[in-house]
């Protein structure tokens, strides 16, 4: 029984944040905003957005737990085990998208972004972190031909005001079908209100403790609905977001303990 | 028309279709969803005195064509903060079923006291965790210590009490025979298989905790030969456990002696509905084989000249 592969390359996005590549066939095919089960042999396995999929797959970390650290450090001939991919990926049914990335939830937007592009459709990004050391892949979505507008908590780059601000505006200003947004659960929550006030559809990628990724331990359960994030989710419509009374309020922690 | 509504210590099943403790059952809501999508009863994931978080990834795996592997190490809240889980899994309008866990058995009839308090119409006890007091081994292996464990929750609520075992033993139906005498009401058999995965390039065990419990396809002959014993042993309702997908695996069960099936793992590939499908997939094959209830065909198997 085998799942793991090989780290093909590290990137360093910058200071704080690490890209790490692999092959895998099943991963290769992966829909924009599926997921795998990452392990790290002796260390954890943790959920992540897949920044990359095809012959070349990858996921982008920054150092913040035990595991992110561990995966930071990784270095190319060390062995990954990956699972997946898994769960619900975004509709990629709009034509003009607005991508709302937060922190590490910027990994997740990024094959939409790029999808989204190669069928040369309109797209604007508005990344936001606490800190420039916490932004990536702006030039990569640059490159793509999107339009980039950044935030940042402390103004060390891009704007220094919240991303639902430009949120906010962009939607004032210009005729979006959708927003599709990954980052924390508050910061969603916002993007939410704020998609549902301007009548604008809206999909969220939601993450929650994981144990199986495919659905039969019921750590990812939602309330009031038992929506699994890991087959129902992770990409929830702001329709089904309405009805998960969890959502922007609390999570279960890996006891199953309620955590605001 | 085939019924496949069944009785079993008093509790009223609409469908014998009941989803097994560990799976999808962490919440409330996800229990209600499970009771909405079919199941006949619901069992709750293990409680303990304590809050545990339980083992680190890798937890549960799948190993292809095989099953389901998984070393979770009995998380959950503890038994002081499941009330409302409890309240919101009732909501669904089948039985619920409390599995409970323990060191002793005082624990055992502590635990399972106050889920009775907040409403459980069933008690199953998880024999299957390690022994507080006696290193390396299970309470349910040992027919003393299942015997003590079941007087004490006996003596404790007054529900019908399910005693849940271990596969991973030389004589399951002398346990059960055991729980029986002490006055367990009815017996779950069994719980996963002990088993593990490596990984060849990592070098190592594949779950954290190193050795976990094998569930889904796989175990199914396990399963099926342990009711099967046990069947012959005591007359107390059995319900059957251990890679049951489809109608056809139910009826196997039914006919080795269950009374109704619980299922687990197969809910990954058949999603939420796998207990309507089974459901729907035993009736059909209950008419074919001219058995008009699931009663009619208990049994058969072992009966069988």
């Amino acid at each position: 029984m085998t799942f793991t592969t090989r780290v093909t390359r590290v990137v360093e996005e910058n200071p704080k944040v690490r890209t790490i590549h692999f092959r895998h066939e099943k991963a290769g095919e992966a829909r924009p905003g599926q997921f795998v089960m990452v392990w790290i042999p002796g260390v954890d396995e943790v959920p992540m957005s897949l920044s990359k999929a095809g012959r070349e797959c990858a996921v982008t970390v920054g150092a913040i737990g035990d595991a992110t650290s561990a995966m930071a450090g990784m270095k190319k001939g060390d062995v990954i085990g990956i699972r997946g991919p898994y769960g619900r990926p975004y509709s990629m049914t709009h034509r003009r998208i607005l991508f709302v990335g937060g922190g590490t939830g910027i990994a997740s937007i990024a094959t939409a972004v790029e999808a989204h592009r190669k069928k040369r459709r309109s797209c604007t990004v508005a990344l936001g972190a606490r800190t420039k050391e916490l932004i990536f892949f702006a030039n990569r979505f640059k490159r793509a031909g999107a339009k980039v507008r950044i935030t940042t908590d402390d103004g060390s780059m891009g704007e220094k005001r919240f991303v639902t601000d430009t949120v906010e505006e962009e939607l004032r200003r210009g005729a979006f079908d959708a927003v599709y947004t990954c980052g924390p659960e508050k910061m969603m929550a916002r993007v939410v209100d704020i998609a549902n006030a301007a009548r604008v559809e809206v999909e969220a990628s939601l993450e929650r403790h994981m144990r199986c990724g495919f659905g039969i331990c019921g750590a990812c359960t939602l309330d009031d609905g038992g929506e699994r994030v890991c087959q129902e989710g992770p990409m929830f419509t702001g329709k089904e977001l309405r009805k998960i009374t969890e959502f922007g309020k609390y999570h279960r922690d890996a006891s199953g303990r309620k955590v605001a | 028309m085939v019924n496949t509504s069944t009785t079993l210590a008093g509790l009223r099943l609409r469908s014998p279709t009941v989803l097994a403790s560990g799976i999808l059952d962490e919440t409330g809501s996800a229990m209600h969803r499970a009771a909405r999508s079919g199941a006949g009863a619901v069992v709750t994931k293990s409680i303990g005195a304590k809050p545990r978080v339980g083992y680190a990834n890798p937890s549960c795996i799948e190993l292809d064509g095989v099953g389901v592997l998984n070393a979770v190490g009995l998380p959950n809240p503890g038994v002081e903060n499941v009330a409302q889980e409890l309240w919101a899994a009732a909501r669904g309008g089948v039985p619920v079923i409390a599995s409970v866990f323990g060191g002793t058995p005082e624990e055992f009839s502590e635990v399972g006291g106050m889920m009775a308090g907040y409403g459980a119409q069933a008690i199953e006890l998880n024999l299957s965790c390690p022994h507080a007091k006696g290193y390396g081994t299970e309470i349910g292996t040992d027919p003393a210590l299942v015997t003590e464990v079941v007087r004490a929750v006996k003596q404790r609520v007054r529900l019908p009490v399910f005693a849940k075992l271990a596969p991973n033993v030389p004589d399951i139906a002398g346990l059960a025979k055991a729980a029986v005498a002490a006055g367990a009401d009815g017996i779950t058999a069994i719980n996963t298989v002990k088993a593990m995965a490596i990984d060849v390039r990592a070098g190592r065990p594949i779950l954290a905790n190193r050795v976990g419990g094998l569930s889904g396809r796989a175990i199914k002959p396990v399963g099926l030969r342990a009711v099967y014993e046990i069947a012959q042993e005591v007359d107390a309702p059995i319900m059957g456990v251990g890679g049951v997908y489809t109608g056809e695996d139910a009826l196997e069960y039914i006919m080795a002696g269950a009374s109704a099936v619980q299922v687990g793992s197969a809910v990954m590939e058949r999603g939420w509905d796998v207990f309507a499908k089974i459901d729907s997939e035993l009736k059909a094959l209950l008419d074919e084989c001219g058995y008009p209830s699931v009663e009619a065909a208990r049994r058969v198997a072992v009966t069988a000249k």
